[in-house]
């Protein structure tokens, strides 16, 4: 058999296959190789005979076999690599991010009476310089969770409702407990039975849910309207004069309500706005700017909620929105290097996190959902913690409790026992 | 990559706008090689002679920033490494995190097989495909190579999915790599001690090789020496503390290494990135609490850098967010969300079958459509224009209207009086405030479905036909 082969083909002739082994060959020239000089046996001819993609490494790697000189005809490395007796030294080292220039504006929660409130301790969130737990910037803050309330019984997942049952009819009492029990930075408390579409409550009674919740615990509260944009300014309002000088949350001031009510509720009674926009950009940056510029609310006054959506259900979107507010905000876009809050209890509205089992034949068994539930909710808010979010609105306590346990450890605040992870591959588990 | 617009990359194509590679000209495949979704060789002029040095020249050029790297062989041999940006909005991010889990060579042969059976067909469905896992670590815990080499051997005969050799013995990786030295293993690992014997096997074998040291200059020079024997197929395990101020160095390594590979440009670490949540068990001995930490900790790296991963709980409430935190962070941002609007039949609807409203925005779609299907519903499902936005989002922001409902039926030509007997429209239960509005404009019976398709089964036995007004 006579086989030629140019050596210039063998580009393309590699077009689909593992190049590997002509790396680094310089091919110039318009070289042939001949197989019938090689003095090739039918046999080896019949093994190169069918794949013309193989051929061409057949024949290099044969031929080598054969003892000729393909490696020095093509004028490559020798065909044996150098083999080294000591390890190369060297130094690995890597840059800071310059751009980020521009601290996240530092935002206090909560007021202790020296401050014209009745809290016994405040919450700072913000003043990062780099993203979350790098190495670039100090980050000043650790990131806190505030457990939700709310101001009646609502439908939730069973493996939530479970810690709750005996505190549902009482939002005081339910504030207590997940201070007390769960470890709560702060508490929100939802006052959705003002929804005209529920229960109609007033704005008056409703602040009196508040001023409970205020007495019960003495951490920094949230308060949260029902979502129905003609209402909540109202109860928002309400809640801000009786909530005076508390600092609290007051959650939130969205472009599709009348967020001018709430900014001079924020500003004529001492509390922080949250600044609600759904997972775009350019409308919080909007909205940022006419609570600012429009409304008049200091810096130190915003706090940002660009909307969380649940691992599998736009999660995507939620990141890398909050990913791209945090680093436009270091890199000096004054209207966007605000702290960031999550409703990571969304992710119980993911059906993985509730559902007996999948409602699809064709999926592995989901196993247990009291399993399920709580990783859901921590995976989701773990996320968001990458992408800068400061401050976390959640419901499970075991998702509370891991939740804290790895953004502290990434903040740099958990000590432990040396772990030995030389030998990690024969551990027996 | 090097390049960063078309108009670079053209410079160096035939520019005889021929269309082989499907593009009608050479500047609109420019741009396809620029945002990744072709690659040079479907080019067929300039594999051709006289262009040679330009195709080298542009392959080079737009090689990724961080190497390619191929595991295993055939249909499920897997891609990682490949990335050319920091953040996922930037472009996209490439070749997914290899998920491998492990089993090992004191295990019973039966275990061993179940639990590589079980990796083998995980699954779980989500927009319109399955998530599933890659590979199957082999761990040599027995110290003897001769067994390490009968799991590895039964691990190859029972799965097809790519594998991993894990020991610090050369021996023991030879023997198993003699095993399946046709396969394409990815082998665990060079380290300081026994480098010279682990690179040896590497270029007999010719297997890609993973370089294990938590000191980033010791991995350097790993990373160098067995470059400069030739050997390019590397991944970097820097280690993975599973605890305290030990895994945020951990943390910390990878953004360092990331950077230097894409940011800096330095080729001499710019491999794929290995993580080991497994270690978590080397903490935690109580199943759950391990299997959560462990998910934490995959989490926590598929997020930032990490290319391949070993991992250890088969449980689903581990397996579950790990398989979708990855598609979270690995979904092309360019793509679009969104489903065509119109009315479609799922299964074989007939007059009496329903007539159910969804939105348009792909993932609501998918799930709804995939429940119906599933459950052998047979019905018109109807996409309505909401740009992409899921219902209860939709509902609240106004682009899911009673009008908008109207509209799609019309443009689809769907006449409730000619397709059903029942005149009847279902609306999400997320959608429940809408009925009032959609009755008036339609004049259609509306029904509340369930909050989620996944009960819309439970719902149909209950509320299916509906009554007779």
């Amino acid at each position: 058999m006579t086989k030629k082969i140019k050596l210039s083909e063998l580009g393309s002739l590699f077009g689909g296959i593992d190049v590997q082994a002509l790396e680094g060959v310089k091919i110039e020239g318009d070289v042939e190789i001949d197989l019938g000089q090689l003095g090739m046996n039918p046999q080896m001819a019949y093994a190169l005979g069918h794949e013309t993609a193989q051929l061409a490494l057949h024949l290099m790697n044969i031929s080598r076999i054969l003892g000729y000189p393909v490696d020095q005809m093509l004028g490559a490395a020798p065909a044996k690599p150098a083999r080294l007796s000591k390890l190369i030294e060297s130094r690995f080292s890597v840059g800071k991010i310059e751009e980020w220039k521009t601290p996240i504006q530092e935002v206090v929660l909560g007021a202790t009476s020296s401050d014209g409130g009745t809290r016994k301790s405040t919450i700072t969130l913000g003043g990062e310089t780099a993203l979350p737990y790098y190495f670039d910037g100090p980050m000043p803050h650790r990131n806190h969770i505030t457990m939700d309330v709310f101001d009646m019984p609502i439908n939730m997942a069973k493996a939530v409702k479970s810690n709750y049952e005996d505190v549902i009819n009482s939002p005081a009492e339910w504030a207590k407990k997940v201070v007390r029990d769960f470890g709560a930075d702060m508490v929100t408390i939802h006052l959705i039975s003002t929804d005209p579409n529920i229960k109609d409550t007033s704005p008056a009674e409703a602040a009196k849910t508040v001023e409970e919740v205020l007495q019960a615990v003495d951490v920094p509260i949230v308060i949260g309207g029902s979502g129905n944009p003609e209402k909540d300014p109202a109860v928002l309002e309400k809640a801000a004069e009786v909530a005076e000088g508390e600092r609290c949350l007051l959650a939130s001031a969205s472009l599709n309500l009348d967020y001018a009510r709430i900014a001079e509720a924020a500003k004529k009674h001492n509390h922080v706005v949250l600044s609600w926009t759904q997972l775009e950009i350019n409308a919080q940056k909007e909205l940022n700017r006419k609570l600012m510029k429009q409304c008049g609310v200091a810096r130190e006054n915003i706090i940002m909620d660009p909307t969380t959506a649940a691992l599998g259900y736009g999660l995507d979107y939620a990141y890398t929105n909050m990913e791209r507010i945090r680093l436009a905000g270091l890199s000096g876009d004054m209207e966007l290097n605000f702290p960031m809050s999550s409703g990571t209890t969304n992710a119980w509205g993911a059906r993985e996190a509730w559902m007996v089992s999948s409602p699809l034949k064709e999926d592995s068994d989901w196993g247990p959902r009291e399993y399920r539930g709580p990783i859901w909710e921590i995976i989701t808010g773990l996320t968001l913690s990458l992408a800068g979010n400061d401050l976390f609105m959640m419901m499970h306590p075991t998702a509370v409790q891991v939740l804290k346990e790895i953004t502290q450890t990434l903040y740099g605040g958990k000590e432990s026992e040396p772990v030995n992870i030389d030998n990690w591959v024969a551990a027996v588990i | 990559m090097k390049l960063n617009s078309p108009l670079q990359v053209y410079k160096y194509l035939p520019q005889i706008n021929c269309a082989e590679c499907g593009d009608a000209t050479c500047m609109a495949f420019a741009a396809h090689l620029i945002d990744r979704s072709k690659k040079l060789d479907d080019c067929p002029p300039i594999l051709k002679d006289e262009y040679k040095k330009k195709y080298t020249e542009l392959q080079t050029l737009l090689a990724p920033e961080i190497r390619e790297i191929t595991i295993g062989t055939g249909e499920h041999a897997r891609r990682i490494g490949g990335d050319d940006v920091l953040y996922r909005h930037q472009l996209t991010f490439f070749d997914p995190t290899a998920f491998a889990y492990d089993v090992w060579d004191t295990m019973p042969e039966a275990e061993l097989v179940e639990r590589i059976n079980k990796i083998t067909n995980f699954r779980k469905f989500y927009v319109g495909k399955f998530l599933r896992v890659d590979m199957v670590a082999v761990r040599c815990v027995s110290g003897d190579a001769l067994k390490f080499a009968g799991a590895v051997k039964k691990a190859s005969e029972t799965t097809k999915l790519p594998l991993i050799l894990c020991s610090f013995d050369p021996a023991a990786l030879k023997a198993a790599l003699e095993v399946v030295k046709d396969k394409n293993p990815l082998i665990y690992a060079a380290t300081e001690k026994n480098w010279g014997e682990v690179a040896e096997l590497a270029l007999n074998y010719k297997v890609p090789v993973v370089l294990f040291s938590p000191d980033l200059d010791k991995l350097k020079s790993l990373a160098l020496t067995f470059r400069e024997m030739g050997i390019k197929d590397l991944v970097l395990d820097p280690g993975t503390y599973p605890q305290g101020k030990k895994l945020k160095e951990t943390f910390e390594r990878f953004i360092m290494l990331r950077r230097a590979g894409i940011k800096e440009g330095q080729k001499d670490i710019a491999y794929p990135i290995m993580a080991v949540p497994l270690n978590a068990w080397l903490v935690y001995k109580d199943a759950v609490t391990a299997s959560y930490w462990e998910t934490v900790l995959s989490s926590v790296f598929t997020v930032r850098y990490g290319d391949i991963m070993i991992l250890h709980s088969l449980e689903p409430y581990a397996m579950l967010p790990e398989v979708h935190i990855r598609d979270t962070i690995y979904t092309d941002p360019r793509t679009p969300v969104k489903v065509a609007p119109g009315v479609n039949e799922v299964g074989s609807p007939t007059k009496d079958s329903p007539v159910i409203v969804t939105t348009n925005f792909a993932l609501t779609y998918y799930t709804v459509e995939s429940d119906l299907s599933s459950n052998k519903i047979n019905c018109y499902l109807a996409a309505v224009d909401t740009d992409g936005i899921g219902v209860e989002a939709a509902v609240a922001g106004g682009q899911l209207t009673a009008a908008k409902i109207k509209d799609t039926f019309q443009k689809a030509n769907f006449d409730f009086k000619d397709k059903t007997s029942h005149g009847t429209l279902i609306l999400p239960g997320l959608a429940a405030r809408l009925q009032g509005d959609v009755e008036d404009v339609t004049g259609l019976r509306v029904m509340i479905g369930p909050p989620d398709s996944g009960r819309i089964p439970g719902w149909m036995e209950k509320n299916w036909p509906p009554k007779p007004k």
